[in-house]
């Protein structure tokens, strides 16, 4: 939408595909989607209560180059992220989602725009995996009227209800209800859909997951719980807040599968997995073994509670990119220079959306008021000095 | 006399209790000793309820604090800062990310005669807890007719901080504060702190101290008595910041220094306000407000929190039923705008009272300006 269309001349002359299985709105790869492409996820599957899916999945050149393009955006994204909130651009929370971009690229290419998504507080990367822009993101950031949320929700709440994505949330635990409501909704519907009710180590733990969890079952819901495991709520560690870390086991009588969410392609596999059983037997636990490299948000370190050679031993041995990068040299479908180059060209888009995000204006004033219902009955509404600004609620 | 005194006073060395005892014989003469003694020192919110922690636990081995990253994270605002370590894991739990369930297990702690401080991150957290606190704390000693009394402190940041959104910005005060049973505590200043977490701790019922995030890092001076391991204030008094002829303003925690900068600046205009700090919502100190009102004539209530049903309607309520015929001008109440929080900086700048609020609202009281209903 915003962003220009960027042509290369460095690259293979390729052909233009039409529908882009990619969020990016210009694409200077296009590469082969007809050719077929079995990669073996790093790690098997462990099913709970399942027979787990095999490791071999499908793909083709043209999937295995967006992945890499896609999750190098968001990695850039969030980096960026991380200076702006530090030149106190962003203000508030900044919860950052490098390291597990893979949860969101996977899931993604195993399901459509019509199957729902809702998540916690670090939303960035799903935001824009469900089609969201960078210019969106950005401005939301830093409260700009270009944002998503026109400057009024914030890093935590970000949303793309035309793609089904449902935010966005700051109360630990309290997505995953509504994620079975949302799933509720889809069946009460007879939609052919689903919806993933994203949450956090940290948050397994809650009771109201439990609740609604049963509920799912019971009413067999196509629900698909995933916990992306990053093993750290907060500043405590798994083994700390939890009897047993076993996530995908937790469900007891609702099947579980545990899934290396540094791997794009076992997290499209298992997102494929699940769709497929939601939609005939009802809820379904995905546990994604992922890892965030910054800390919990901008205001911790990460580094209290961990290690730092446990930090660079992920980035080294299981980085998503990283591991994309490697598939795509190895089937020879682009050259180091290539890929370094579309680095250099995510680091551009995003630097020029900063760019304009900073140029969209601060909401205006009277925006304080709007939004408060959907239909406000001309009821009135105050400001901070009720003699002196009122509004009318539309 | 008095060189042994200061000596005993510089020193510190004495045990809690003789130290004590000394000051309590020493009470008629204690203003004499601060004006003798230059030791006012400045203490950080967050080192005052640290440090009232400390001592409180030190005190009373039924005493616990347990919370989200109390522990080894020192306390998400480093509230907890060192109590692990000196206290060990037993009296110092972290833990999970369940506040309906750990709030219930502290509860339940304190039914069995523990001491629990429960901390929440923030008080929007709480909200998963609410059930508890109001059915499981504040009600029993009444339902059990006085068999089973809760001495439980819930403590953590309450209102909005900067940029938080409207998730994690809501005031609970008017909330906790309309609970028969519970006691709801405000403090403003690192003296506050102090000596109301103090008292809380040591109090039978369950205490609601609403902290807020923005003033742990500001410092106040604080009093040689104040530092005393055996200080403490009491529950349900307000406190008269800055007297004053005028009108009477309100406010409780961080509204308190907005509150006492716009009495600077109606100094200036020749009005003189005079400004409470509340320090207790519930019991809330009516005859100190209206005491007030009956000298100032006019009142201004100051709050974070929504308008509708706020802590400064009920103080309206109180003063218009007890000392209508006191009041020369409407009550006026100053509080958070009737909206949810938003994010972008402008627009929770207006969501907020400033002090050109509070200002100008005495104004009005005053009938220094005309009121103009704006509509946006």
């Amino acid at each position: 939408m915003a962003l220009a269309r960027r042509s290369s001349n460095l690259l293979k002359p390729l052909s233009t595909a039409s529908s882009s299985s990619s969020f990016l709105n210009r694409r200077p790869f296009s590469t082969d989607d007809s050719t077929t492409i079995t990669i073996e996820t790093s790690v098997p599957f462990t099913g709970h209560n399942c027979e787990p899916p095999s490791r071999s999945v499908d793909t083709t050149p043209k999937e295995l180059m967006n992945f890499f393009t896609d999750m190098a955006l968001m990695r850039r994204m969030e980096i960026a992220a991380d200076s702006l909130y530090k030149s106190k651009l962003i203000r508030g929370f900044c919860h950052l989602y490098d390291g597990q971009e893979a949860v969101s690229i996977g899931m993604e290419a195993a399901i459509t725009k019509k199957d729902c998504i809702i998540t916690a507080y670090r939303d960035h990367c799903i935001f824009l995996g469900r089609g969201g822009t960078l210019l969106e993101s950005f401005s939301e950031l830093m409260g700009r009227q270009a944002g998503c949320s026109r400057g009024k929700g914030g890093s935590m709440h970000f949303y793309k209800k035309d793609a089904c994505f449902f935010g966005g949330h700051g109360i630990v635990g309290a997505q995953v209800p509504l994620g079975c409501g949302l799933a509720f909704a889809q069946k009460y519907r007879k939609e052919d859909h689903v919806t993933f009710a994203m949450y956090g180590d940290g948050a397994a733990n809650q009771g109201q997951l439990f609740e609604a969890l049963n509920m799912a079952a019971l009413w067999d819901l196509p629900a698909i719980l995933v916990c992306e495991n990053n093993h750290y709520g907060m500043g405590t560690a798994e083994w700390r807040a939890a009897k047993s870390p076993s996530y995908y086991k937790r469900g007891d009588y609702v099947p579980g599968l545990k899934v290396d969410g540094m791997d794009a392609f076992a997290v499209k596999q298992a997102c494929k997995f699940a769709k497929e059983h939601a939609l005939k037997n009802g809820p379904i636990i995905l546990e994604m073994d992922t890892y965030r490299y910054h800390g919990h948000s901008m205001s911790d370190p990460g580094s209290t509670y961990r290690t730092r050679d446990e930090i660079s031993g992920v980035r080294q041995e299981r980085d998503p990119i990283e591991r994309i990068r490697k598939l795509i040299l190895a089937h020879d479908l682009a050259t180091e220079k290539e890929l370094k180059d579309i680095e250099k060209l995510a680091r551009k888009e995003v630097d020029e959306a900063i760019a304009k995000a900073k140029e969209s204006p601060m909401p205006d004033d009277p925006e304080l008021f709007t939004n408060v219902y959907r239909k406000g009955f001309g009821v009135e509404s105050f400001g901070t000095d009720r003699k002196e600004v009122r509004a009318t609620l539309p | 006399m008095w060189g042994i005194i200061k000596q005993k006073l510089g020193a510190r060395g004495l045990s809690a209790p003789v130290f004590g005892d000394c000051m309590h014989r020493l009470r008629p003469m204690a203003s004499a000793i601060r004006r003798y003694s230059s030791a006012t020192k400045q203490m950080t919110v967050r080192d005052a309820l640290n440090s009232a922690l400390d001592e409180e636990m030190a005190a009373d081995s039924d005493v616990f604090l347990m919370g989200e990253e109390v522990g080894e994270y020192q306390g998400a605002y480093k509230i907890s800062k060192g109590l692990l370590d000196k206290y060990g894991s037993e009296r110092v739990v972290d833990t999970p990310i369940t506040e309906a369930g750990f709030t219930g297990i502290g509860v339940g702690a304190a039914y069995h005669g523990l001491k629990p401080v429960v901390e929440f991150m923030t008080f929007n957290f709480a909200m998963q807890a609410i059930d508890q606190i109001i059915n499981s704390a504040a009600k029993t000693n009444y339902m059990s007719a006085g068999k089973i009394n809760v001495p439980i402190v819930f403590r953590g940041p309450n209102g909005p901080a900067a940029g938080v959104g409207a998730q994690h910005s809501q005031c609970y005060g008017a909330w906790y504060g309309s609970v028969p049973g519970l006691k709801v505590l405000v403090p403003y200043s690192s003296e506050d702190a102090r000596g109301l977490l103090k008292a809380a701790i040591r109090d039978p019922d369950p205490v609601v101290f609403l902290e807020n995030e923005m003033l742990y890092g500001e410092s106040f001076p604080v009093s040689t008595e104040a530092l005393d391991s055996s200080f403490s204030l009491p529950i349900g008094k307000a406190k008269i910041e800055r007297e004053g002829k005028d009108v009477t303003i309100t406010a409780f925690s961080k509204m308190v220094g907005y509150a006492l900068k716009a009495a600077e600046i109606l100094e200036k205009e020749g009005i003189n306000a005079e400004v409470i700090n509340l320090r207790s919502i519930r019991p809330l100190d009516r005859a100190t407000i209206n005491a007030s009102v009956r000298k100032t004539n006019r009142l201004v209530t100051v709050e974070e929190g929504f308008p509708q049903h706020g802590v400064g309607a009920e103080i309206c309520a109180t003063v218009v039923e007890d000392s209508f015929n006191y009041l020369d001008t409407p009550v006026e109440r100053i509080a958070g705008a009737d909206v949810p929080t938003p994010y972008a900086a402008n627009l929770e700048r207006l969501a907020f009272p400033q002090i050109e609020d509070v200002v100008r609202a005495a104004k009005r009281t005053c009938c220094r300006s005309v009121p103009m209903a704006a509509n946006v």
